[in-house]
């Protein structure tokens, strides 16, 4: 442990002009270095999911039979034999992870053991859906929490405690509940929409409503803080000052300050809309992922599970790099900040 | 010479915070009874007991006689919300201990082990969160199988790695701070200054945490047994409720409307206190 | 004619003229109070402020935080705050009342008739865009000429403010410009259309002395076009630059006005002489600057010799930092210097000359990449911490904020606890009678004990910093801007406290400063350190009145001139 760590802040730039033009290259070298964590992570990823699968109690070859019949009933050695070749479970545990990998590398996840289908056929049908959903969802959730904010921020004590109420409280919000709610004021008793939700254009509406609302809360509560503070900073009065109205000064300087958390939120906030899908999809009744893990969860169908999970984790190690990418365009002084 | 009798000097003139009464904690401690009472007294205020049927009366809407209505084997919604509290809370507090106690274990490892202690810890921790909180409890159950144990680690495992970022970021930030630099200026001893200040002032917040967490963790809890794949029905644990109501979404939706109600009022609840307690502690000892 | 004869026909033609329209005044303020809702009930924060502002004038409005006098200059433009209740008898802005004007007629006048200079153009242009786009703003919003042209009247204005290639500079954001330029172009965007009212808000607050001189000639400059300029201001250094009318102000309250000449030079009102008096300056030496700090020097005992033990010896420091670019920058870059028992050895220099770096190698808080540092002539930099404990009681530190120097969680009683050496004072009351001492030392009440630093004033924190400080009874203490932070009648009383302290118990400061009066004021000897080498050392005398460098040279020709009795000679 280092206590005496060094802060850099008197360390401002002796010797180097001003603005001088080094960021193309110290860019490059962040997002290449963001690439390589962004790696590292996926490996230690895959890592913990062949361990999770390799740990399943009881002798693997068993199992898989008795999910794929089942029935839990005791095997014997003639039975299981093909199962042990076709899983090559008698290899040694490295040569089986290794083996692992070497297929994630070429989009191979492995074999279900329930439908005895290549796990990554199996999601391929359904990815999809989950993702218009997802991203429908997140485009939902940006719209409301800008527009919600914009409209609340800096109005007073009262307006903002009450938007700020309403943020904390959909923030809060169980997908499941608000999907049922949902469910029967706009799809039962005002009919506006099909209570068992097609693919189509109208059957998402509530699905990504229901995601996208606890979402909106949860990004308004950080853009909501930072929009109060910009609203305070001496750029903004400098704007009053020159002439700018309060719908200006909103939505040209302070919306852009207001939206950087929410951006560096976003990324993580995808992974967990995917894991809130899970949940819409079962209350909607909708195809997609989500119906896929909880059927091989239940019935411990592992490689769906670990598919289905390494997948996720890939999407959002993806999307968070991409949000460190997008700061960067929003946010020139990076360099500084990181 | 005295002391600059000055006041406050850069006391902030505008904006003028009107300052609020704080009806919110109140509601929040009165709800807060009343969870306490249905969990460690739950036949004071249930009319019923938890499995008692009454095939004559299936699917009832609320009503005088059955404040919340009946579910498909007649019994009273109501009592069994009541008779439920008890496990609820109990998944919703051992989760939440279990996810800050990693958080805070991990979260310390990671911010003042030696280079490679953090290094691979702070990777762990990366890893980690690249798994959706959700997704990390059904990994786990799946592995495991559904228990009631299960859930609590699940659900204390699954939101573990976001509290541990926390807390590294809390410890990292005390560690840096000009009031440490300052207690080495005076020469005191690394043990010291962890013991006086660091561990102190950034576990601290912890406390506002845990009971921001007890809420969530139920909610997490109730969606993995809204999936099926938490506590089982007929048990009167609110996930279980809900999942219960579910084929009768269209015709009985208080079966799953008003279960869903109280899980959210708690969560509210919990979130009100930890954000009042979260204030009183960064405002400090007046 | 004789010199009667030439004021009175003076006079009447002066009162001719001024009937005319275009000599009325600009703007007049008559009584405007401001105050605002509080949930304690209406807060009053200005009372009854009335001045005019005549063509081509200069009207400084001085004061200390909490002054008001910020609020004042708000209100004049409409934009006091929310929840403001501003009333006055009359605001006339080129002959109209603009008390009850509508948002939409306020933002007509904002930028087009009164243009506004906030503080540092680092926080008060948009960081996250252009300087040009900014100054174009200001054109757009008033309807003035389309895009292109727009785009090439902002040149023509940053070329009009000094700023080198202007068409490159206006698509750069503040922070790729220097302290200078973006100081230029904030100017640049507020007179961008040319208002003959300019409203200019601590504008040289937090600038480097350099900068703050290329700033103070810009408004003099706009000042000589015709432009009226209110000046608000806690700096009397500059106010008396710029100023033919100031107004002097204390919570909220007109302490006094008049004339710049005869109110600084000839002040009537005690505030007036205590805020003038507090200005530390080369003229200051061994005189106290506040009133309570004369008592305090005449109890001190008479100032010792600097002795020729060395108590710091400091041999080519140099310190590099990485930047997160990954380009290497030398915050120091080779420093040498000896502190002497008994001595105050001032380093000043401009942000980012590694000043700071500097005390905190000195300090042991920051490693040198070469170079080496002995403490009372034991090795310092270089060895491990655990050696370095037990001489840590002989140095110690105040810095410039000493609230977050301060675990958050303790009060005043435990703070100065904590800093006791435990050998010592091994009895709970001996601690106590110590602490008792300390609090005595530093000139504050006992009852200040129990209470947190977070509920105090500034210069009260100050204090419990330096008793701290004090605590181990050092050799040595390392003053990082120890004063910058504080309203200048504040500072002055705690840089009476530091040179009464010092005559006691014979201390040696380490001083870091940006600012050369204070340095002036104090030091026997001075380091001037400009991209993290010494430029210059020597006394004050030598480095104020025969400076050998242009920097040092350009350094000391920066600093405005503050002798009021100078302004007095001029003007009579």
């Amino acid at each position: 442990m280092t206590l005496t760590s060094s802060s850099e802040t008197d360390a401002a730039v002796p010797g180097r002009e001003a603005g001088a033009p080094r960021r193309g290259p110290a860019t490059l070298r962040l997002v290449a270095g963001k690439a390589v964590g962004a790696v590292l992570v996926l490996l230690g990823a895959a890592t913990a999911a062949f361990f999770a699968q390799a740990s399943l109690p009881g002798d693997r070859a068993t199992v898989i039979l008795n999910i794929r019949a089942g029935q839990a009933i005791a095997r014997t050695p003639e039975e299981l034999a093909p199962i042990n070749a076709e899983y090559r479970l008698h290899d040694p545990l490295i040569v089986q992870y290794l083996t692992y990998l070497k297929g994630l590398v070429v989009g191979d996840l492995g074999l279900s053991y329930q439908q005895h289908r290549p796990v990554i056929a199996i999601i391929a049908d359904q990815l999809g859906a989950t993702i218009v959903l997802t991203l429908t969802a997140l485009a939902f959730a940006w719209i409301i929490m800008v527009v919600w904010v914009t409209l609340t921020a800096g109005r007073g004590p009262v307006v903002n405690a009450l938007g700020g109420f309403f943020d904390t409280t959909a923030a809060g919000l169980p997908h499941y509940w608000l999907g049922i709610i949902l469910l029967l004021v706009f799809a039962l008793t005002l009919g506006w929409f099909p209570v068992i939700g097609g693919t189509g254009a109208v059957g998402i509406i509530l699905p990504a409503l229901t995601l996208a609302i606890p979402l909106a809360g949860f990004l308004g509560q950080a853009t909501r803080t930072e929009f109060e503070r910009s609203l305070d900073s001496p750029f903004v009065l400098s704007a009053r000052m020159r002439g700018m109205s309060d719908v200006g000064i909103r939505l040209r300087h302070v919306l852009r300050h207001a939206v950087l958390p929410a951006v560096t939120l976003s990324g993580w906030a995808l992974g967990a809309t995917i894991s809130g899908a899970v949940v819409v999809e079962a209350v909607f009744a909708r195809p997609g992922i989500g119906q896929v893990l909880v059927t091989a969860v239940s019935s411990q169908d592992m490689p769906v599970v670990i598919g289905i999970v390494m997948l996720v984790a890939a999407f959002y190690v993806l999307a968070n790099l991409l949000v460190d990418i997008a700061y960067v365009l929003i946010d020139p002084r990076l360099r500084r900040a990181s | 010479m005295t002391a600059t009798a000055a006041p406050p000097a850069a006391r902030p003139t505008a904006p003028a915070r009107l300052r609020r009464q704080p009806w919110d904690l109140y509601a929040a401690l009165a709800a807060t009874a009343v969870f306490a009472l249905a969990a460690l007294w739950p036949d004071l205020l249930a009319t019923q007991g938890a499995f008692t049927m009454d095939l004559a009366n299936t699917l009832q809407p609320p009503s005088a006689a059955h404040w919340f209505g009946t579910d498909e084997a007649g019994r009273d919604l109501y009592s069994r919300v009541i008779h439920g509290t008890a496990a609820s809370l109990g998944i919703g507090i051992g989760a939440a201990a279990v996810s800050l106690t990693l958080a805070a274990v991990l979260g310390a490892l990671a911010a003042l082990g030696n280079r490679a202690t953090s290094a691979s810890v702070g990777w762990l921790l990366e890893v980690a969160f690249a798994f959706p909180a959700l997704l990390l409890s059904l990994l786990l159950i799946a592995v495991l199988g559904p228990s009631i144990l299960t859930l609590i680690l699940a659900v204390g495992i699954g939101t573990a790695p976001g509290y541990a970022r926390m807390v590294r970021g809390q410890i990292l930030g005390a560690k840096d701070s000009p009031y440490v630099e300052a207690a080495i200026a005076l020469g005191h001893s690394r043990g010291r200054i962890l013991r006086q200040h660091i561990l102190p002032n950034s576990l601290r917040p912890l406390v506002a945490v845990f009971a921001l967490s007890i809420g969530q963790s139920i909610v997490w809890a109730s969606s993995l047994s809204f999936l099926g794949l938490g506590i089982a029905p007929p048990a009167p644990e609110w996930g279980a409720l809900l999942d219960a109501g579910r084929p009768y979404i269209t015709v009985a939706g208080w079966l799953t409307v008003i279960p869903g109600v109280v899980i959210v009022l708690l969560a509210l609840t919990t979130t009100t206190l930890g954000r009042h307690l979260q204030s009183f502690l960064e405002k400090g000892e007046k | 004619m004789t010199t009667i004869e030439t004021e009175v026909a003076r006079r009447d033609l002066a009162s001719e003229i001024d009937g005319l329209p275009g000599f009325r005044p600009r703007l007049s303020v008559e009584g405007l109070s401001v105050g605002f809702a509080t949930s304690e009930g209406h807060r009053p924060i200005v009372h009854d402020v009335s001045f005019d502002l005549h063509p081509g004038q200069c009207v400084a409005i001085v004061g200390e935080s909490g002054s008001g006098k910020s609020v004042t200059a708000r209100s004049i433009v409409g934009l006091a705050g929310r929840g403001a209740r501003v009333e006055a008898e009359a605001i006339t802005l080129h002959g109209r009342d603009v008390r009850t004007l509508s948002p939409r007629r306020w933002r007509d006048i904002r930028g087009r008739e009164v243009g506004f200079i906030l503080q540092d153009a680092l926080v008060s242009l948009d960081p996250l865009r252009p300087v040009g786009a900014e100054i174009a703003e200001g054109l757009r919003l008033h309807g003035w000429g389309d895009r292109r042209a727009r785009g090439k009247r902002v040149v023509e204005l940053l070329a009009s403010v000094g700023v080198p290639n202007p068409e490159h500079r206006a698509r750069q954001r503040p922070d790729q410009l220097s302290g200078g330029l973006r100081q230029r172009a904030l100017i640049a965007s507020a007179l961008a259309l040319d208002p003959d009212v300019v409203i200019a808000d601590e504008p040289t607050t937090a600038l480097d002395v350099t900068v703050q001189a290329q700033v103070l000639e810009l408004l003099e400059a706009s000042k000589r076009r015709g432009a009226s300029i209110i000046l608000i201001s806690h700096d009397l250094s500059v106010v008396a630059q710029l100023a033919d009318h100031v107004l002097v102000m204390r919570n909220g309250r007109v302490v006094e006005q008049g004339a710049a000449a005869q109110l600084l030079g000839s002040p009537r009102e005690e505030y007036t002489k205590a805020l003038i008096a507090a200005v530390p300056s080369e003229d200051t030496r061994g005189a106290a600057l506040s009133p309570g700090g004369r008592r305090l020097l005449a109890d001190a005992p008479p100032a010792p010799e600097v002795l020729d033990e060395v108590v710091i010896e400091a041999r080519d420091l140099v310190r590099r930092f990485r930047a997160p670019d990954g380009s290497a920058t030398t915050a120091v870059g080779g420093v040498s210097f000896d502190l002497h028992r008994g001595e105050t050895l001032g380093i000043v220099g401009e942000s980012g000359s590694g000043k700071s770096t500097t005390g905190r190698i000195a300090l042991a808080l920051e490693r040198a990449d070469a170079g080496t540092v002995t403490l009372l002539g034991k090795p310092w930099s270089g060895v491990p911490e655990s050696e370095r404990r037990a001489l840590r009681s002989r140095i110690s530190v105040v810095s410039q904020d000493p609230l977050s120097s301060f675990d958050p969680r303790w009060n005043v009683e435990r703070i100065l606890l904590d800093a006791l050496p435990r050998q010592a004072f091994p009895t709970a009351a001996a601690r106590a009678e110590r602490i008792r001492a300390l609090l005595d030392q530093v000139g504050l009440a006992h009852a200040v004990l129990r209470r947190f630093p977070l509920r105090l004033s500034g210069g009260q924190r100050q204090r419990v910093a330096i008793a701290r400080a004090l605590a181990e009874a050092p050799d040595i203490i390392v003053l990082d801007e120890a004063v910058s932070a504080l309203d200048v009648t504040i500072q002055a009383q705690i840089l009476d406290l530091l040179v009464a302290l010092q005559r006691r118990l014979g201390l040696s400061y380490l001083f870091i400063s940006h600012d050369l009066g204070v340095i002036a004021h104090l030091c026997h000897r001075v380091l001037v350190m400009k991209d993290g080498v010494v430029v210059e050392s020597g006394t004050p005398d030598e480095i104020f009145h025969r400076p050998q460098q242009p920097y040092t040279r350009q350094l000391i020709d920066s600093i405005p001139a503050f002798e009021p009795n100078r302004i007095q000679e001029k003007t009579a």
